[in-house]
């Protein structure tokens, strides 16, 4: 079952929460390229780049801003029913917000890894709920999920984060069949490496994407009928070796 | 919560489905509607999202009984269909009066051997009272008699509030249902006028075109000899046969057409599907080879073969699809679109260009239609205007056809041109509201009708309607 609003596979209406991420705004601009005419950005401040706003603008798309903070989940009931109201139906949501702390620092100071994980887990589990609410209710539309190779198998080079996305990967898969037969879905997105504003200054693993990428195979996804897209495609398998791989070797990989 | 879909099957969504058996059920039902609203349905014959409701109600409107028609005191001349299930009743003069659930299908069955017959036809006859008038349908006969709207001379319409309304053509509430997709309430009742036939026959002539010139030089010149007239062009053919076409054109056939056999029962009416189409859809059989042949076959043969007066039955005539059953789903599992525009006369350049287009592109269809409209109903929303239609469907797998449908679209706008709502399954609210002037017009009568916006549909919010 395709659970958009044109036979064609068209897409209308975009939530993109955590409305400055780069990965979100790929994909955003994608579907409005495809023909998607109201998008909102929700984003902490309520604010988005002048320069995003414009180049989807100029695509063709009503852009709307709204103040969102993943790390206050009493707000995001709220939220969604605002961008309902403002787009319609929604077609699509991304819930994009993410930080990538390093281990070192939360090694220093768990106050700060609780506070990111509260924000790369907990603040998924709100949203996403409340975003499922509405999807459930309208009858059709897809939730993304940006989840990550670093949660499928979590490594000690960055189990804080890892953890956070094995805990959303579940979260997600859970929340996905919770919708079946609603005429919503999910469908979860697995990126490996991706080269962007959030990596800067790190060295790209193996079998890096760029964001171009992950967002062309977001698309792809939306267009089929598949659940879970891993960027690349490759990692899939690789990764389905790596979770069979021995703890003793898996402990003593380099990062 | 049941899965719905239109009859192109495309973009399938849940709703809770009730079936009211009464005007009093289905206005008890309006009050049970969520926030996602209510709208009705007929028989589903629509192509695209106009009877869904994602997330709501839908009223399958086909057991509805408005009235109970009060039929007493009738002769054997006039006739009724009572007790149980959709009704109506004929007066002399052939004024049908018939609850909304009706399909034309039977009405054709009951009217015909009393020597009536319905105003206007759709390509099926498996439509419903209610779906012709809010679809505003038009037959092959819409260059003489208009569309369905126009020979509607009362409506029972439920509105929001749960109360009844008798409309009449003064009324601007009809003009905003006829043509409203669903969208000012339920229909309960709709009386028209019917045509008087001697025979259940049509005398037809047939006859093939060398291009699309040769094809719009016949029908301007000579549609107006014939009640019944329509197209069927070979999109297959390219270069200079672009557009090359056969015509049936007729009229509905005096005893004195028939030869002997017909005559002793010259109001026989009693088609039936032939075939049916297998239940699990193979996707590619109504591939590019096998409508290549089909298209070939029949412009070979030209099936009815071309020829001057001869005689067919109502159903192959006016319904050649309903003779196989279900045959939307031989298009397999991803379904498919319908694409029907009109444009004004005058708008010629762009018909052409849309053909050489679709051409070129070796689009799969598998009846491309073409007509000529006469003129149109006041009906804010309805679809026909005195000018071209073209109508064809296409798989919705076919590659790049969300964005060549997408240029069409702004042709057709350019030229004042329009898509039809009731095939319509992934226009642009924006081309919606570009190509449909009166439409702020309808949307300030339907929010007097319905201020709340309890009737929606996906077509609706998909093309921004309320
Ligand atoms: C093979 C084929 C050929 C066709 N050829 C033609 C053609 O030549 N000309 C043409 O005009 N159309 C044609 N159609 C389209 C068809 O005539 C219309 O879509 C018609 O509206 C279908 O009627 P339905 O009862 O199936 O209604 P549905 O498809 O169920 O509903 C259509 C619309 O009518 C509304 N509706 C239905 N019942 C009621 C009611 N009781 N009260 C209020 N609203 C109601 C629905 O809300 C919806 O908006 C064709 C369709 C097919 C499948
Ligand atoms: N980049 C990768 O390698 C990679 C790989 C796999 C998965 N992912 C995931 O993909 C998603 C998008 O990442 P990206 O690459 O687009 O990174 P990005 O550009 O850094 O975007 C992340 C966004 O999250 C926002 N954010 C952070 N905390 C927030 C909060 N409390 N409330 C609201 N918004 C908040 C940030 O907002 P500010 O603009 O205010 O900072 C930022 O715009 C993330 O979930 C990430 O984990 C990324």
């Amino acid at each position: 079952m395709r659970n958009v609003r044109n036979a064609l596979g068209g897409i209308d209406t975009v939530l993109l929460l955590g409305g400055r991420s780069e990965i979100g705004l790929a994909i955003v601009e994608r579907l409005v390229r495809d023909g998607a005419r109201r998008v909102m950005l929700a984003a902490r401040g309520g604010t988005a780049p002048a320069e995003d706003i414009e180049r989807l603008e100029r695509l063709g798309a009503e852009v709307h801003l709204a103040d969102f903070d993943a790390a206050r989940p009493e707000t995001h009931v709220t939220l969604i029913e605002e961008a309902a109201a403002k787009l319609g139906d929604l077609d699509v949501v991304i819930p994009a917000f993410g930080v990538l702390g390093s281990q070192a620092v939360y090694d220093e100071d768990p106050v700060v890894a609780a506070r990111d994980v509260a924000v790369n887990f907990g603040g998924h589990v709100s949203a996403g709920l409340a975003a499922a609410r509405s999807l459930r209710e309208q009858g059709h539309g897809t939730l993304i999920v940006l989840s990550s190779v670093a949660g499928v198998r979590v490594r000690r080079a960055n189990f804080v984060y890892g953890s956070a996305k094995a805990g959303l990967d579940g979260f997600a898969q859970g929340l996905a069949d919770s919708l079946h037969g609603s005429g919503a879905r999910v469908v979860v997105v697995r990126p490996g490496f991706v080269i962007g504003r959030m990596t800067r200054g790190m060295t790209p693993a193996p079998m890096s994407v760029t964001v171009d990428a992950v967002a062309d195979a977001v698309i792809d996804a939306l267009r089929s009928r598949r659940r879970t897209v891993w960027v690349p495609a490759r990692l899939g398998p690789v990764f389905a070796l790596m979770r069979i791989l021995p703890r003793a070797i898996w402990r003593r990989l380099p990062r | 919560m049941t899965l719905l879909t239109g009859w192109g099957r495309t973009a399938p969504t849940p709703a809770t489905l009730a079936r009211p058996r009464s005007a009093a059920e289905a206005a008890a039902l309006l009050t049970r509607a969520g926030r996602r609203g209510v709208v009705a349905r007929g028989l589903g014959r629509s192509y695209g999202d106009a009877a869904q409701n994602a997330g709501g109600l839908v009223l399958d409107c086909t057991g509805l009984d408005s009235t109970g028609l009060d039929c007493t005191g009738l002769d054997s001349t006039q006739g009724d269909r009572t007790g149980g299930g959709p009704s109506w009743r004929l007066d002399p003069t052939g004024l049908v009066t018939a609850s909304a659930g009706v399909s034309l299908h039977d009405l054709m069955t009951d009217l015909m051997p009393k020597g009536w017959f319905v105003p206007v036809t759709p390509g099926t006859r498996y439509v419903t009272v209610g779906g012709a008038v809010a679809a505003d349908v038009h037959g092959k006969n819409h260059h003489v008699d208009s569309s369905f709207g126009a020979h509607v001379r009362s409506l029972r319409l439920l509105t929001a509030d749960g109360t009844i309304h008798e409309l009449t053509p003064d009324d601007e509430l009809f003009w905003a249902t006829v043509g409203g997709m669903g969208l000012t309430g339920v229909i309960l009742e709709a009386t028209f006028r019917c045509v008087p036939v001697e025979t259940s026959r049509m005398v037809v002539d047939v006859e093939r075109t060398r291009d699309l010139d040769q094809t719009l030089e016949t029908m301007a010149e000579t549609d107006h000899r014939y009640r019944y007239t329509v197209a069927w062009i070979d999109l297959l053919a390219g270069g200079r046969r672009m557009g090359r076409s056969v015509l049936t054109r007729g009229d509905h056939a005096a005893p004195a057409d028939l030869p002997a056999r017909m005559r002793r029962d010259r109001l026989a009416f009693g088609p039936r599907p032939r075939l049916a189409a297998p239940p699990w859809a193979p996707g590619g059989l109504l591939n590019r080879a096998t409508v290549r042949a089909f298209n070939a076959a029949w412009y070979g043969k030209a099936a009815p073969a071309a020829g001057k007066r001869l005689i067919q039955g109502i159903a192959p005539f006016f319904h050649p699809l309903d003779g196989v059953a279900g045959w939307n789903r031989m298009y397999g599992s991803r379904g498919f679109v319908q694409y029907q525009f009109a444009v004004p006369f005058g708008a010629e350049d762009t018909l052409r260009r849309v053909v050489a287009r679709l051409s070129g592109a070796g689009v799969v269809s598998f009846l491309t239609v073409l007509k000529r409209f006469g003129r149109g109903t006041p009906a804010m929303l309805s679809f026909p205007m005195p000018g071209w239609t073209l109508a064809l469907d296409i798989p919705a797998a076919q590659s790049g056809l969300a964005g060549m449908l997408t240029e069409l679209d702004e042709w057709v706008a350019a030229a004042g041109g329009r898509i039809y709502l009731a095939k319509d399954s992934r226009m642009s609210a924006a081309m919606m509201s570009a190509t449909y002037p009166r439409l702020d017009e309808w949307r300030e009568i339907r929010r007097r009708a319905d201020p709340d916006g309890l009737f929606v549909s996906d077509l609706a919010r998909r093309l921004r309607l309320l």
